[in-house]
């Protein structure tokens, strides 16, 4: 198995609680092998923020953590992605209960074309028979945790589609949280949000963080340096330096880093 | 992006041509207060003492355009380390240009008094401190390790000459009260130059920090548990 990346001083290994740790891991799409030998640990209720340039794969990294990548045809994964100690690629796993388990909020928060209650009441619906007192429930305590619940507890009938921007990131927060996940996917939460909008998703995701683990993709490296705990650099599919955020965006390692956060190429 | 970061590199050289150049005029400061008093040259002095507004003006400038460079271009890694090296290197420079001040109004109170022995540590002294700030502004601009680990290495000297001096000075106050009041005034001379050096030592660890990331206090006089040198036979420094 491929521990190759783990002893060297580029990807440091987080202290305390481990979440989630990949081994050796490549995805393929056909004969393009898009990740090669990733092996990173994940720490548990932490934020963990993955940058890179366009193309570097750092997206196929964070399917791979749900096994998103299941769904494209001609994808191949190779190596090991232990959540728990456990290998989610173990013909035993159960997929539904695995994405349940980590949840993707995407990059456009595409609400369903339904009102704000049902969009929240999907998953617990789609997961489980739920009473409907228990139902509100769900629905009220995502939404708070979601930071939305003051802003819409008496429109929760009107359509998601009315929301703002900045509001319907919170409501695909509140859809993900409303099935208790314990691993939150983010691709690039913040894109096409103003900055008002950008640090209520930010304090958000650090007050989620207590009962969480989050991993983010993005192509903000302010974001990624001020909202998480540790930092990964992506390029041409493979984890070039991983450690501590401040390490990464103050004295990062390896000189690709280097130009990278300091905006000389991507 | 590339056009940006383009300005944003042309923007970060002339940040460390201005503080090479605010150096260098702090030095010649240095240069002039130290002939002022050799050659007790009054108008020299004065000199000196006017030329340090220009010293603060520059110091400012500079540290208004790092502000700026950080609320606009939000630099990252080696060009984060650079911009906050440069704004703690320029306080230490500002600084040495104060000292100058101080030995420049020195220079005037002693102008019309015989000194009692010829200046000889003391312009020794001041040599090798001007020479450690312009090593240090050279590590800065070439990137050089090598003369950061010189003008630590520097500090040595210059402290061993502030000891030798003030073992000199103090046995000569206690034979010669009538020279009390000059020999004080050239020790705190000699102590300026002392503090000077270890600005330039502020400096090249500055520097060290801004190449390798690693923040620490590499002259071992800078440690608290420094012991002073043995004090030379005699009491006396080499002259």
């Amino acid at each position: 198995m491929g521990m190759s990346g783990m002893d060297s001083d580029l990807i440091v290994r987080p202290e305390g609680e481990v979440k989630i740790e990949t081994s050796g891991l490549g995805l393929f799409y056909g004969e393009f092998q898009a990740l090669r030998d990733v092996s990173v640990t994940i720490a548990a209720r932490r934020i963990t923020a993955l940058i890179g340039p366009s193309g570097c794969s750092k997206t196929s990294f964070l399917r791979c953590l749900n096994r998103m990548n299941d769904l494209i045809s001609g994808a191949r994964v190779v190596g090991e992605v232990l959540l728990d100690g456990r290998d989610i690629y173990h013909e035993a796993t159960d997929v539904a209960v695995l994405r349940k388990r980590v949840g993707m909020v995407f990059q456009t928060p595409n609400p369903f074309p339904m009102s704000i209650y049902d969009n929240v009441a999907y998953g617990p619906r789609l997961h489980g028979r739920c009473s409907r007192s228990q139902l509100d429930e769900i629905v009220e305590k995502s939404l708070r945790a979601a930071a939305l619940w003051e802003e819409v507890k008496d429109t929760l009938r009107k359509s998601a589609l009315d929301l703002s921007g900045g509001q319907q990131q919170r409501l695909s927060i509140a859809r993900v949280l409303a099935v208790e996940p314990e691993v939150l996917l983010r691709d690039e939460p913040c894109s096409a949000l103003d900055p008002t909008a950008t640090f209520r998703i930010e304090e958000l995701m650090i007050e989620l963080m207590t009962r969480y683990t989050i991993v983010i993709v993005t192509h903000n490296m302010y974001q990624a340096s001020r909202v998480s705990h540790y930092a990964g650099f992506f390029l041409l599919g493979e984890l070039v330096e991983y450690g501590p955020t401040e390490q990464i965006f103050e004295n990062p390692k390896d000189q690709r880093t280097d130009d990278y956060v300091r905006g000389r190429f991507g | 992006m590339r056009r940006t970061r383009q300005a944003f590199d042309e923007q970060m050289q002339e940040l460390q041509l201005r503080l090479v150049e605010m150096g260098t005029f702090v030095e010649s400061m240095l240069e002039n207060a130290i002939r002022a008093l050799a050659e007790q040259d009054v108008k020299l002095a004065r000199e000196v003492i006017a030329a340090d507004d220009t010293a603060d003006d520059m110091d400012l400038a500079i540290e208004k355009q790092c502000m700026r460079l950080l609320a606009l271009q939000q630099p990252m890694a080696r060009d984060l380390r650079t911009i906050g090296t440069i704004m703690k290197v320029i306080s230490d420079v500002e600084r040495i240009g104060d000292y100058s001040v101080d030995i420049a109004r020195t220079a005037i109170r002693l102008a019309d008094t015989e000194y009692f022995k010829p200046l000889v540590d003391i312009p020794r002294m001041a040599d090798i401190v001007r020479q450690m700030l312009r090593q240090a502004l050279q590590a800065l601009v070439n990137r050089n390790l090598d003369l950061v680990t010189h003008v630590i290495e520097c500090d040595d000297a210059v402290d061993r000459l502030w000891y030798g001096l003030l073992d000199e000075l103090e046995g000569i106050m206690q034979k010669r009260p009538e020279v009390v009041p000059q020999a004080i005034a050239l020790l705190l001379v000699a102590r300026y130059l002392e503090r000077i050096a270890d600005h330039t030592v502020n400096i090249a660890e500055r520097i060290a920090y801004m190449e390798t990331g690693r923040l620490e206090t590499l002259a071992p006089s800078h440690r608290a548990d420094y012991q002073r040198p043995e004090r030379a036979e005699g009491g006396r420094a080499s002259d």
